[in-house]
């Protein structure tokens, strides 16, 4: 199977990528050989196989009592943002 | 003092031999003059590990050093470090200072362990050979036009040019012991939740698992036993007492049923290091063990299976990197879309940006029951082929990878060709069973490893079983020339 510009440029768009005109036929390439390597997964017998999504099957998540555990500490993970004002994290305006 | 193993450290500080002061010097010199030719290290924190020794010799002279005080190692650069930047091999985190501590890191220095730097690895653990690092390749201590493997390619190539006597790592698809392997050390990926995640940057969550890289197996052990542990911070971390596995690495084999998973064997696999392998087995009959020939026929779908489940996990786990709260941030961005695609179009490499499309694409609208259900269904079968493999034997073994290390450059270009580096150390991410990878031998003057897979929780066993072979073998004492004398030029 092969993918085409536009199937790469949304696939792009909706993992918030920017790509290069140059990068497009590369993902398109590439992406096309992974989509086909996957697709031997087509013929395995899975008929009634419970999917798998943790590897150790029957831990339930556990649950904590809803308390307080963390301090404030706003000032130090501040400190790697870009852009910070009054303790907020600064982006570019978003509405008019 | 370079060549020793962590155990022989221990009893020469012990023995007042050398200080610790002495030794972290050693090697920050080593280090330093080793990084123009390898590439080990993102960060070498010299000041804080002479600080840190400094106190661990006093704990010596006041007779409270514990077994693990003044032993110095490297951590891979994706366990967080507080105060030291967290890279991940990553443009997208080069200016990022951790505010925290792994888990990991926290228990190891606990323990009075001497944080030497950060090693390079693959972007965000993405590959396979350590060309996809934003910091450059790290090369082979064997070979220096020769990858040494990937992701903790760094971790590897620093153990195996005995700049540092141990380094963490982390394993999604083998890249703990597929660097191991291609370096001639010692790897562990223990069972998935054995070793907390938290602070680990994550790449796919059921995945992920962090171990370490060493010389010998009672040194993993050694280790381990001060890593692993249940962590209230990783709601993945599970609950059951560490067993001491220092105590069991003398065990005898008489009577250990050794399953050779014929898959393995099947094709693919160079014919030399298939010889090496082969020998390694008969070392395991004298010590009493008995081979059997075991099939798991979902494994050979590992490969596929996982370019799924991995991208896919990955693609939501790195939607963090927004250009918002920490890392890359483009320039001048003309509104948040464009900051967004910029920042992450900018700040990750090739390779990370294929796996995040990849994983964005297997869970669009339409295709995620074709591609991750679907996937999630045949992992369930691999499972099952572990499960019913281990009801018949107490270990699995095979190669670790299909061939030596190659030229760097040589798969760059070709994904696939890179994803099938790991074709044999997949099965058990997927699984969640812990595996190891031992050196066995040389092929072309390259070291090759032994794959030892145990069932879910099976650690002591691992490393009692690698552990035996070291006693009866010296392939994990062998290193390359070039790093033999102390003081290297």
């Amino acid at each position: 199977m092969s993918l085409n510009r536009d199937q790469i440029n949304s696939i792009a768009h909706l993992a918030r990528l920017s790509l290069t005109e140059a990068e497009v036929p590369v993902y398109q390439d590439s992406l096309s050989k992974i989509v086909d390597l996957v697709g031997q997964l087509d013929a395995a017998p899975t008929a009634g196989v419970e999917p798998m999504a943790h590897p150790l099957p029957g831990l339930a998540q556990r649950m904590r009592p809803d308390v307080v555990t963390e301090k404030d500490q706003h000032e130090l993970y501040q400190r790697n943002a870009p852009q910070v004002e009054a303790a907020l994290y600064l982006v570019p305006k978003v509405i008019e | 003092m370079h060549t020793s193993t962590l155990a022989e450290l221990a009893r020469k500080l012990r023995a007042k031999e050398f200080s610790v002061t002495e030794l972290t010097k050693t090697l920050l010199k080593r280090i330093e003059t080793s990084q123009p030719k390898l590439n080990a290290f993102i960060s070498v924190t010299g000041e804080q590990a002479l600080e840190r020794a400094a106190a661990a010799d006093a704990a010596f002279a006041a007779g409270k050093a514990g077994p693990l005080t003044g032993l110095p190692l490297a951590h891979k650069d994706i366990f967080c470090t507080r105060g030291v930047k967290t890279s991940c091999g990553s443009r997208m985190l080069d200016n990022f200072v951790s505010p925290y501590d792994a888990t990991v890191v926290e228990k190891l220095e606990a323990a009075g362990m001497v944080t030497l730097g950060k090693t390079n690895m693959d972007e965000f653990a993405m590959g396979s050979s350590n060309e996809t690092s934003w910091y450059g390749p790290v090369r082979n201590p064997w070979d220096p036009k020769l990858v040494p493997g990937g992701s903790s390619g760094g971790s590897a190539a620093a153990v195996a040019a005995r700049v540092a006597p141990v380094a963490t790592a982390t394993d999604t698809g083998g890249s703990i012991r597929q660097p191991a392997s291609l370096c001639g050390v010692t790897g562990i990926k223990p069972t998935y939740g054995r070793v907390s995640r938290y602070g680990m940057i994550a790449f796919a969550s059921s995945l992920d698992q962090g171990g370490l890289i060493s010389q010998t197996a009672e040194d993993a052990a050694l280790v381990l036993q001060a890593m692993a542990g249940f962590d209230p911070r990783d709601s993945t971390s599970v609950d059951t007492p560490v067993p001491n596995y220092v105590a069991g690495l003398d065990a005898p084999l008489a009577g250990l049923k050794i399953g050779l998973i014929k898959e393995f064997f099947d094709k693919g696999l160079d014919a030399s290091v298939e010889k090496c392998i082969r020998e390694a087995l008969v070392v395991y009959e004298k010590l009493g063990a008995k081979l059997v020939e075991v099939k798991l026929p979902a494994l050979p779908l590992s490969v596929p299976t996982y370019y799924v489940v991995a991208p896919a996990e990955c693609s939501s786990n790195l939607a963090r990197f927004d250009g918002v709260r920490y890392g890359h941030r483009a320039k001048d961005p003309k509104d948040l879309m464009d900051l967004y695609k910029r920042s992450r179009g900018e700040g990750f490499g090739a390779e990370v940006k294929r796996r995040i499309m990849t994983g964005t694409y297997v869970l669009s609208a339409g295709y995620y029951d074709a591609y991750y259900l679907k996937a999630q269904r045949v992992r369930q079968l691999i499972n099952q082929d572990f499960k019913r493999a281990f009801g018949e034997v107490d270990v699995l073994m095979g190669p670790t990878a299909p061939d030596v290390a190659f030229e760097i450059g040589a798969k760059a270009s070709d994904p696939i060709q890179m994803y099938l580096n790991d074709i044999y150390t997949i099965g058990a991410n997927l699984a969640g069973v812990p595996a190891m990878s031992i050196p066995c031998g040389f092929v072309r003057e390259l070291p090759v490893g032994l794959q030892i897979c145990g069932p879910h929780f099976g650690e002591s066993k691992l490393l009692n079983v690698a552990h035996a072979y070291q006693k009866e073998t010296d392939w994990h004492r062998r290193m390359p020339a070039a790093y033999e004398p102390e003081v290297l030029s």
